[in-house]
């Protein structure tokens, strides 16, 4: 579905992603993992437009999207939640979530638009908050706003960007049962994480990061279980 | 379209046609004059507002719309029927509209802001060399059959035309998009808006009007030279008003414009020379102490007042 | 050949304004349109120095530019300093200082309007010719050129050389962690302000000796300085020096070739073409 081909990015002096080559299957939950400053961010930007690559294609579908402007790869079907929430805080909750439906590969309007995104907001668990104002959101609710602003896009490819990152336990197995549901309905997921438990029972294949370059790839047990992971992880003496 | 968005519409219809009697009443000429810069300024500021109230990107070029705009009447009064000049200001105002946003509206706001500074300067010069080496004389004269009278009934078209499209902006997809584009533009990007070309399209309706009020305008002043039509004040005056008012609704500008206007009326007889500093001052002022113009603090007034009585 | 010679002497005249607004805008982040008053202004002082005690216009800057320096400053601590504080981010703050710097433009216009009036105001100061090369050239544009190019290297210095001058870069390439290394951000920004606001004022003593101005003018040196600073790569001392090179060069050219009057045209065609091609900067990175 996605496939990323020897992708490079600088900034200025900094080579942070660095011929990171991996393929996304139709279907299924990637998890991209890595210690802090790996680059994993990096490659989400790079997959939904925000940034250009250095060197390197990354297609959807067979199509080439690397020059693509973001908006073109949202309306291809790419949805993204950020690592910083960004609501749009002008805007009521609902209007947030309206803005997926109205502009994503959807396309709805009015009264369609609106529903759309009421269905989406009760999802995610946030049908009470529909005529709030985003300033009285707590940051967990933030989070869950953006994810549903991304599903009013009705994307194919959802790109995650630690979202379970900062829920409590009980939050924490909602955030996956929801996540497990996206997959159900026939949706991708690609996830960066750091939640190990999240991986471990959600993610159908593992992307392990270090420096900018892949180090690993396969299941959750077997990359976590991986020397060089380990490595990456703690340090060379624990290893 | 609900029923308050109905009555709403209905009421601004009676409004317009209550004032298009205006010129019909006894000894009507000083409230006539002054009726006609409110009328202007009402149009130039709503329809600025249009474009940088959503996405906060600074026009300070209305002068150059609106001396665009005089001068295409001034140089094809007599030879072209003068609704067709209307037309030619408009197109021409688009097309300088179109200009400027395609070198400047797809990178940040900052050069936005500097492309417009020195248009209205620009378009001066580049006028007078024209004059001087083309025409021959510096100035151009409009006599024309044109009363204050049918100048006031084509600015209160004009005024009901950019509130018509104003409200349908609000109301579309575009108007969606832009309010978006305002509050963050990597997040526009990523729900697949082209913010590049919504902010053109604001920017050259924008452009547009402010062309056609200057041609509008151009029978008033009978004889039109560079300096008149090009001043850099009408961009500074038009930017104040909108922004006592309040940018970001569309009748916002409006509550700035009437007492500005007035008060303007005062101060241009009383102290002609001061006049600039005067205007300087009225302007840092309302960016100081008022940063979200007069509705916006009615605005938050009444949420707090509203907070008040919930909790109550 | 005396279209390049001209043009450099008129683009080392420039790149001393460029510098005070790379000073202001590139380092105390504060974009400043009223930036060409504060040359005007400077201008008049050096009018009124010539005209009415009969000294040297170059005179003035003993009194101009620390008056300048003076009322940057004050500016800065007083009218800027609270929209820094109030804005939530540097766009916020760029909106605020474009709005309030325009309204400051207006007011020094005003105030000079009410000073001098509203007339063309020029004077004649070493308006005799000078060889270079077997053809004349006008020595008060030398001797500007010469003024310019000695004042910018001291600031070069300054800013390469000295202690002040490194924490001035440092806050140049980023406010927050300039902070982290106990630089002093406020009070270097507005030292920062204060001194390019000295370096425009000294750049109008040197225009006035050889052009014609009045009250309402600013905006045009705003724009060059602007376009420069942008066309530079904002906050980038060389680039600006060579930026400032190529609009007296394109300016002179457009002058003697096409007319005098289009000189502001042939700015905007240079600002159109970096904003087409390089709106990074001559020299400045790509960014995505």
């Amino acid at each position: 579905m996605l496939d990323i081909q020897s992708v490079a990015k600088r900034f200025g002096g900094l080579l942070a992603v660095d011929q990171l080559s991996f393929a996304v299957r139709e279907n299924e939950v990637l998890g991209l993992i890595g210690p802090n400053g790996s680059g994993k961010t990096t490659v989400l930007n790079l997959i939904s437009g925000a940034f250009k690559p250095t060197a390197g294609d990354i297609y959807l579908d067979d199509r080439l999207i690397t020059d693509r402007p973001a908006r073109h790869i949202a309306r291809a079907g790419v949805g993204r939640t950020f690592q910083l929430v960004r609501v749009l805080p002008s805007l009521t909750v609902l209007e947030n979530v309206m803005a997926g439906a109205v502009f994503g590969h959807k396309r709805l309007w009015g009264r369609e638009a609106r529903k759309y995104a009421e269905r989406q907001l009760e999802r995610v668990g946030m049908a009470h908050a529909i005529g709030m104002p985003t300033a009285a959101l707590t940051y967990i609710d933030e989070k869950r706003v953006e994810l549903a602003r991304a599903l009013a896009s009705d994307p194919r490819v959802l790109l995650l960007d630690e979202w379970l990152a900062g829920l409590n336990p009980t939050e924490l197995q909602t955030g996956i049962a929801l996540i497990r549901s996206l997959r159900e309905e026939g949706r991708t997921v690609v996830l960066v994480e750091h939640v190990m438990d999240a991986i471990r029972s959600l993610c159908d294949r593992c992307v392990v990061m270090s420096g900018g370059v892949k180090i690993a790839e396969g299941t959750p047990a077997e990359t976590l279980a991986d020397r060089e992971v380990i490595r990456a992880y703690l340090g060379d003496d624990d290893a | 379209m609900t029923r308050a968005e109905a009555r709403n519409l209905a009421l601004a219809a009676a409004a317009f046609a209550l004032l298009a009697f205006l010129p019909f009443l006894k000894d009507s000429g000083y409230l006539l004059s002054v009726s006609v810069s409110i009328a202007m300024y009402t149009v130039l500021a709503t329809s600025w507002a249009l474009f940088s109230g959503p996405t906060h990107y600074i026009s300070l070029a209305t002068a150059a719309f609106y001396g665009l705009g005089a001068y295409v009447v001034a140089a094809g009064i007599g030879t072209i029927s003068y609704p067709l000049l209307l037309v030619l200001a408009g197109i021409a105002g688009a097309v300088l509209a179109l200009a400027v946003g395609v070198t400047t509206l797809r990178l940040s706001g900052v050069y936005f802001v500097i492309f417009t500074l020195g248009l209205a300067e620009l378009i001066r010069q580049v006028v007078t060399w024209v004059q001087n080496n083309l025409t021959g004389s510096r100035g151009m004269y409009v006599l024309t059959e044109i009363t204050e009278r049918i100048i006031y009934w084509e600015l209160l078209g004009l005024a009901a035309l950019v509130y018509l499209v104003g409200w349908l902006v609000a109301r579309s997809r575009l108007g969606f998009a832009l309010r978006i584009i305002g509050n963050d533009e990597l997040v526009a990007a990523h729900v697949g808006i082209n913010s590049a070309a919504a902010k053109l399209i604001l920017f050259v309706i924008s452009g547009v009007f402010a062309a056609v009020v200057g041609a509008v305008m151009a029978p008033r002043y009978t004889y039109i030279e560079p300096s008149i039509a090009y001043s850099p004040e009408l961009s500074f005056q038009v930017v104040i008003m909108a922004l006592i008012g309040g940018a970001h609704r569309l009748w916002g500008p409006l509550v700035g414009v009437i007492p500005f206007a007035l008060l303007w009326e005062l101060i241009a007889a009383r102290f002609p020379t001061q006049t600039v500093l005067l205007l300087g001052v009225a302007f840092l002022l309302i960016v100081y102490f008022i940063p979200h113009g007069v509705v916006g603090r009615i605005e938050s007034a009444l949420e707090r007042l509203r907070r008040g009585t919930r909790r109550g | 050949m005396d279209i390049l010679i001209t043009g450099i002497l008129l683009g080392a005249t420039y790149s001393l304004i460029a510098m005070g607004l790379t000073l202001q805008y590139g380092v105390a982040r504060i974009m400043n349109l009223a930036n060409g008053e504060m040359l005007v202004a400077g201008a008049f002082g050096a009018f009124w120095v010539f005209t009415a005690q009969q000294a040297s216009p170059f005179a003035a800057a003993l009194v101009v530019v620390p008056g300048a320096f003076a009322l940057n400053w004050l500016i800065y601590r007083y009218l800027l300093r609270p929209l820094v504080r109030r804005a939530k981010n540097r766009g916020m703050l760029e909106v605020d200082s474009i709005l309030a710097t325009f309204g400051m433009s207006f007011v020094l216009v005003g105030i000079m309007l009410m000073v001098f009036g509203g007339g063309y105001f020029t004077y004649s100061y070493l308006a005799e010719p000078f060889e270079i090369f077997g053809s004349p050239f006008a020595l008060n544009r030398v001797v500007a050129c010469l003024v310019a190019v000695a004042i910018s290297g001291l600031l070069y210095w300054g800013l390469n050389g000295t202690r002040t001058g490194m924490a001035l870069r440092a806050l140049a390439v980023d406010p927050a962690a300039a902070g982290l290394v106990a630089i002093d951000v406020p009070r270097m920004s507005a030292f920062s302000f204060a001194l390019g606001g000295a370096v425009t004022a000294a750049g109008g003593i040197v225009l006035s000796t050889f052009l014609t101005m009045d009250a309402s003018i600013g905006v045009v040196f705003t724009m060059k300085a602007l376009i420069i600073v942008i066309m530079g790569g904002v906050g980038d001392v060389r680039g600006a020096i060579v930026a400032a090179l190529i609009l007296g060069l394109a300016e002179t050219a457009v002058a003697s070739l096409i007319d005098p009057g289009l000189t502001l045209a042939a700015a905007y065609l240079l600002f159109i073409l970096v904003l087409l091609l390089r709106p990074e900067g001559l020299f400045g990175r790509r960014q995505s």
